[in-house]
């Protein structure tokens, strides 16, 4: 960690929190102070410079016309490439996560991306609108993904990337993957929030953030119930 | 009328009536797109020769439409699709079952504003505000806002009765006229009602510069974009009128968020020519709007019905009900929008200290969201499992869409 506290910064609530992303932020903050961890979380908003030093970065969800605007303004800023050079850990989410790549798609214009990924998204033929399930790459050592999506965009990976899942329902990147992730970098379609609906990977976040190889388990009642919940609901509709 | 429009009517109002007998529903929606199917331009024909006002937004608009009805009411008869059913089928039954009347006030789906707008005509069209809802399957806001503003354009002699907190409607209610072609931009009257909801009117839809507050103003770091100084104002408990005169509110619903209503409703009915102080007192007749609001005593319970759809009307549900054991009930079908994210959007902290159950098809996305919000729950599986859990005396039941209707059958359909 860079400093006595874990710092986490959400980018841009004012523009990229569509979908609850809020959440995200504090199911971080709050499976780190029941470990003990001291947190700060600071909302930077879009008129504000983004400061590099912190531990996590969160982009989250938003329409067209504010995706656009907040991959303009985090190019302009520059800190959160300076972040990720200083091994800064990146959380993207739907248009959060496409803006991570080399391009995307706002309004039916091409917009160059953060390039931190990657990956290119372009539009794909119909909306991606519902429950989303994958097995989440071995090598992460997680339980499977769940979440809700909702996207126009396709997202097709680059060599520099691997896939964070492998669909079982919905259709994430292109039906077959969801997700990507490189380093201490990850991005996802899952909404949810994904973080409240996958706590595993909320840990992950908090594991790379720290460097500790293990945290001490949590009480996820409910978490579990939700997760069998949404499983089986999807299970449901499949059959 | 012509003789279309008339068998159309005619057969509008009785599969209605079929409708209601057959249990099938209030009859509200049915009849409407049956006379439509016979005649297309049925509304417009059941439009003619009435005075109309439009009311739409996301929030609000069933309880505003039933105070302006209410309101309009001192001068005459008034058509009003009274059950929520706001879209052009539900004006469409809503006219044909009133018959004959000079006036009408309507409450409009916010998607369906410019086709309404087109086939009615109004003397005026209320705007109250605009917030996320149902991200699944409604457009986004910012676009809504373009649709209301692009449907005024050609409709530059309404009269507008707008919301003056909400950046995204004042902007929606002032278009730029073209006095080159002769087009004025529409008259507006503002209200100021309050709005606590402010996370999705951080960017100007005008110039994407960022929205700024202090207080109750709002404007545009980068336009000229901001807060109009309002002509009707809700003060105390109740409300401002353009002269500068206060009326006392006396409503029988609850909230802030009701006194902001009935300013509206006093301004849309002053357009009509309604003096504030003939109308005030009739806007206390007003108990229940479709079950919201509702009471029912139950098994000693006195449990009161609060229908919360998005996370702005959580808000308000939040600071409408008493502190006093909450029942909260989430579902996700498709009324309600699927995705159950916008829970993070909502603060649940002023429940702390409340005696609250959950329950709901989605009940353990909720649970999840409170844990994380300390606010501690307990878990119902039904209903009845609710009223037994809680002592005797008031029981809140904040509810969203269909969870709402799922409740208000278990009490016999209460209106």
């Amino acid at each position: 960690m860079s400093s006595e506290s874990l710092r986490i910064v959400w980018i841009y609530p004012d523009l990229l929190s569509t979908y609850g992303d809020r959440g995200n932020a504090l199911i971080l903050a709050r499976r780190a102070r029941q470990r003990g961890m001291p947190v700060e979380v600071l909302e930077v908003r879009s008129d504000e410079r983004l400061p590099a030093t912190a531990d996590i970065y969160l982009v989250g969800g938003g329409e067209d016309g504010p995706q656009a605007l907040g991959a303009q303004r985090l190019l302009a800023d520059g800190g959160l490439h300076r972040a990720v050079a200083q091994g800064s850990v990146v959380f993207g989410v739907c248009a959060g996560y496409q803006l991570l790549g080399t391009s995307f798609f706002a309004k039916g214009v091409q917009c160059r991306g953060l390039e931190l990924l990657d990956l290119q998204s372009d539009r794909g033929e119909s909306r991606a609108v519902g429950e989303l399930a994958g097995e989440i790459d071995p090598r992460l050592g997680l339980p499977p993904l769940t979440g809700f999506e909702n996207h126009g965009g396709r997202t097709h990976l680059g060599p520099e990337v691997s896939p964070l899942a492998r669909i079982t329902a919905g259709v994430g990147n292109d039906g077959a993957t969801e997700g990507a992730w490189r380093g201490k970098l990850l991005g996802t379609y899952s909404h949810g929030p994904a973080l409240a609906r996958n706590p595993a990977l909320a840990d992950l976040l908090l594991r790379w953030a720290t460097g500790a190889h293990q945290l001490p388990p949590l009480e996820d009642t409910w978490s579990d119930r939700l997760r069998n919940e949404r499983r089986s609901a999807v299970a449901a509709a499949r059959a | 009328m012509p003789l279309r429009a008339k068998v159309a009517s005619s057969v509008s109002r009785t599969a209605a009536a079929l409708s209601r007998a057959a249990g099938r529903g209030d009859g509200s929606v049915i009849g409407g797109w049956i006379g439509l199917k016979i005649d297309p331009d049925l509304l417009a024909h059941l439009s003619a020769g009435r005075a109309i006002a439009l009311v739409s937004g996301t929030n609000g608009k069933t309880t505003t439409t039933r105070l302006t009805s209410a309101a309009v009411g001192v001068l005459g008869r008034v058509a009003t699709n009274s059950f929520g059913a706001n879209m052009p089928s539900g004006h469409t039954s809503a006219l044909a079952k009133a018959g004959s009347t000079p006036y009408a006030v309507l409450e409009v789906d916010e998607h369906y504003l410019a086709q309404v707008l087109e086939a009615t005509e109004p003397h005026v069209v209320a705007l109250l505000n605009l917030s996320r809802d149902q991200l699944d399957r409604a457009k986004e806001v910012a676009m809504m806002a373009q649709l209301w503003r692009a449907a005024l354009v050609r409709h530059t002699d309404v009269r507008v009765v707008a919301n003056a907190d909400d950046p995204l409607v004042v902007w929606a209610a002032t278009p730029p006229g073209d006095p080159a072609r002769g087009i004025n931009p529409p008259h507006v009257t503002w209200f100021s009602a309050g709005q606590r909801w402010h996370d999705d009117s951080w960017v100007c839809p005008e110039c994407g510069s960022t929205i700024q507050r202090s207080g109750e103003q709002w404007w545009c770091t980068g336009c000229p974009l901001r807060r109009p100084e309002p002509h009707w104002v809700v003060e105390d408990e109740g409300v401002l009128d353009p002269t500068g005169a206060w009326h006392k509110v006396s409503l029988q619903l609850p909230g802030k968020v009701n006194l902001g209503n009935a300013a509206t409703a006093l301004a849309v009915a002053a357009e009509f020519g309604v003096r504030p102080v003939d109308a005030v007192s009739r806007l206390g007749i007003v108990t229940s709007v479709a079950g919201r609001y509702a009471q029912v005593d139950k098994d000693g319970r006195n449990i009161r019905l609060l229908l919360a759809k998005n996370p702005a009307s959580w808000l308000e549900a939040f600071d409408m009900a008493d502190e006093a054991p909450t029942l909260l009930s989430i579902n996700a079908r498709d009324p309600d929008g699927l995705d159950t994210s916008w829970l993070y959007d909502v603060d649940f902290a002023p429940l702390r200290g409340r005696q609250v159950l959950i329950t709901g098809d989605r009940a353990y996305d909720l649970a999840v969201r409170l844990d994380v919000n300390d606010v501690p729950f307990q878990h119902v599986r039904t209903f009845d499992d609710a009223l037994r859990s809680v002592p005797p005396g008031r029981l809140e039941v904040i509810a969203n869409y269909t969870a709402f209707q799922d409740i208000r059958g278990e009490l016999d359909r209460v209106i």
